[in-house]
């Protein structure tokens, strides 16, 4: 197999795929951020009757959130901020074919490229 | 046909220094895990109540066993910098190599992000003064940390030892003088876990907790990256590594035990400082503030460790044109990959000021998991293209392929962890990740030589 030479890279290219790269990290990473997509999918179960019983503190529990300077007013939104664990299947399979989709994408193209490099490794030998 | 094992050559050009010992080794994966068990466990308990965040501690740590016995022999084989990037390159094919050393840089550059941002918040909390803000002790750390690595490795890691040594100490004595055997004077388990909300969600809430169960050990895999500068990478790395898992281990049990019988799992689940807390809450000054420097050692400790390695998968994609070979420059005095370390500080700071802890965490986790993904496979490939024999290992894990299987079934349980409460975020990254892949993969793999990346000294792989 005939050695391949890759082409020299100008200093402008090397510049751009800099960029390229920053701005693929900026917008894979920031954009969730800035769109409200990131963090944990939580809401409030707001309780009319704000005491330590009606929010499930025993008075253990209760003297702990009073030693950390908390009362049932301000603990509320901590305590009552809970996960919704809905499974939207649609989503979850969308999510599993694309993860699948990349996954095998990885593996079959690096296997193209692996030989190349297998077949100029040992060939020259 | 048995080959030695020799380290990487890279032609004429400077190189890093093998300076390294087994307890650097350990002292750069336990110092970047450490923080975990200081903040990010807890948020397990938020997922899923204090009994799921047990739960998983222990089955995490079985997915980290697993990690660790293939990461040990793989490395301890492939010994070059890069860690598992490198692994991925002589076993996978250049792509995933990219790819992997992708999910290596964002894994550490957003764990540092995230040790950066629970340092800012512990001082601004403990100051407790109205008005100040977390970014100026972020940008110092962050900033410091960077000159540190750009000044020497065997510095750097020299002052992880101390500091991951003594926030380690702080857990054990946290946890005995609490008096441990004794339930009712300090801890209070039976009347905080109760049948009633032990687990608050039911057995999905298990599951959902698999995905800050991770940040238990997130890191330990980071001892990889330290193969090109390790004086015996055979006999440190296997042993660095699994001491290191060990220590983590003991390090989380405790942790659990402690925060779980000191504080309601509403709060524990939501609080940036889980083991300060429960300093405070033993009532003694000198816990609590032995915990607060803790804290703050194990985010330093971590942060230091993960600018090390994220540089140094950074440097290796330059080094061979997966990314513009400037970033692959040694600095002539220090022998550090300079380049990479700065190029990475600003990406560092914009993150840590736009991102919240448990955003910064949760990317950092992702990467990790689809590195762990890559692993288990990797591993099956690894045995198939050079068989027991073929080539010398400098461990070999017992009991293949076990450890495989079950790192990736835990996988595929911690990507639907993330999709429960985090779907979006997941998504996002797969999308950046799939679509830099196909970038590389048409685009910039042209500028990358072919042979000159294998550069172990392997017979053929098997199949090829």
């Amino acid at each position: 197999m005939s050695r391949y030479i890759p082409p020299e890279q100008s200093k402008a290219g090397q510049v751009f795929d800099i960029v390229v790269v920053v701005v693929a990290i900026f917008v894979a990473l920031w954009l969730p951020l800035k769109l409200g997509l990131a963090g944990a999918a939580k809401s409030i179960d707001a309780l009319d009757a704000k005491t330590w019983e009606a929010l499930g503190q025993n008075p253990t529990m209760a003297g702990i959130w009073e030693k950390l300077g908390y009362t049932p007013e301000t603990a509320h939104d901590i305590i009552q901020n809970r996960f919704h664990y809905v499974i939207d299947w649609p989503t979850l399979i969308i999510m599993a074919v694309v993860l699948i989709a990349y996954f095998v994408f990885l593996f079959r193209a690096s296997d193209r490229e692996y030989r190349d490099v297998i077949n100029e490794k040992f060939d020259d030998k | 046909m048995t080959t030695a094992l020799e380290p990487a050559i890279h032609g004429d050009r400077v190189s890093l220094l093998r300076v390294l010992g087994p307890a650097h080794v350990w002292a750069l994966g336990v110092g970047i895990v450490l923080v975990g068990e200081f903040t990010g466990w807890n948020f397990s308990a938020d997922k899923g109540g204090t009994l799921a965040a047990l739960i998983v501690c222990w089955v995490v740590g079985l997915l980290y066993t697993s990690v660790a016995m293939i990461d040990s022999e793989v490395t301890s084989t492939v010994a070059a910098a890069g860690g598992q990037y490198a692994q991925a390159k002589h076993i996978v094919g250049p792509l995933m190599a990219f790819n992997v050393a992708l999910f290596l840089v964002f894994a550490y550059t957003m764990l540092e992000v995230s040790d950066a941002i629970l340092l800012g918040d512990t001082i601004v909390a403990k100051a407790g003064v109205d008005g100040l803000t977390h970014n100026s002790f972020i940008a110092a750390t962050i900033v410091v940390l960077a000159w540190l690595n750009y000044r020497g490795v065997l510095m750097t890691l020299n002052v992880n030892f101390v500091i991951t040594a003594i926030a380690y100490v702080s857990i054990v004595i946290l946890f005995f003088s609490v008096s441990p055997w004794t339930q009712g004077a300090v801890l209070k388990l039976n009347e905080l876990v109760t049948p009633g909300n032990a687990l608050p969600y039911g057995w999905i809430g298990v599951i959902a907790a698999f995905q800050f169960g991770i940040w238990y050990y997130l890191g330990i895999e980071g001892t990889t990256q330290a193969a090109e500068e390790v004086r015996s990478p055979a006999r440190s790395l296997p042993y660095g590594t699994m001491a290191g898992m060990i220590t983590l281990l003991i390090a989380a049990a405790m942790t659990w035990y402690v925060c779980a019988s000191l504080m309601p799992w509403e709060y524990l689940g939501v609080t940036p400082y889980p083991l300060w807390d429960a300093g405070k809450l033993t009532g003694s000054p000198l816990l609590e503030n032995l915990l607060f420097i803790a804290t703050l050692l194990a985010a330093i400790a971590s942060a230091n460790g993960c600018i090390n390695d994220a540089a140094r998968a950074w440097f290796s994609l330059g080094r061979d044109r997966y990314l513009p070979s400037w970033f692959s420059a040694v600095h002539p005095k220090y022998r550090t990959p300079y380049r990479s370390i700065l190029f990475l500080l600003p990406i560092a700071l914009a993150f840590a000021f736009i991102a919240d802890l448990n955003q910064a965490i949760t990317f950092s986790i992702l990467s990790g998991v689809l590195q762990y993904t890559f692993m288990s496979i990797n591993i099956m490939m690894f045995r198939k293209k050079w068989p027991l024999g073929t080539i010398r290992r400098g461990y070999t894990h017992p009991f293949h392929p076990l450890p495989a299987i079950v790192l990736f079934c835990l996988c595929v349980v911690t990507f639907f962890a993330i999709f429960l409460g985090f779907g979006s975020q997941l998504s996002a990254m797969v999308a950046f990740y799939f679509l830099i892949s196909v970038w590389f993969h048409f685009y910039r793999y042209k500028f990358v030589r072919r042979g000159d990346q294998f550069t172990m000294p392997w017979p053929k792989p098997q199949g090829y």
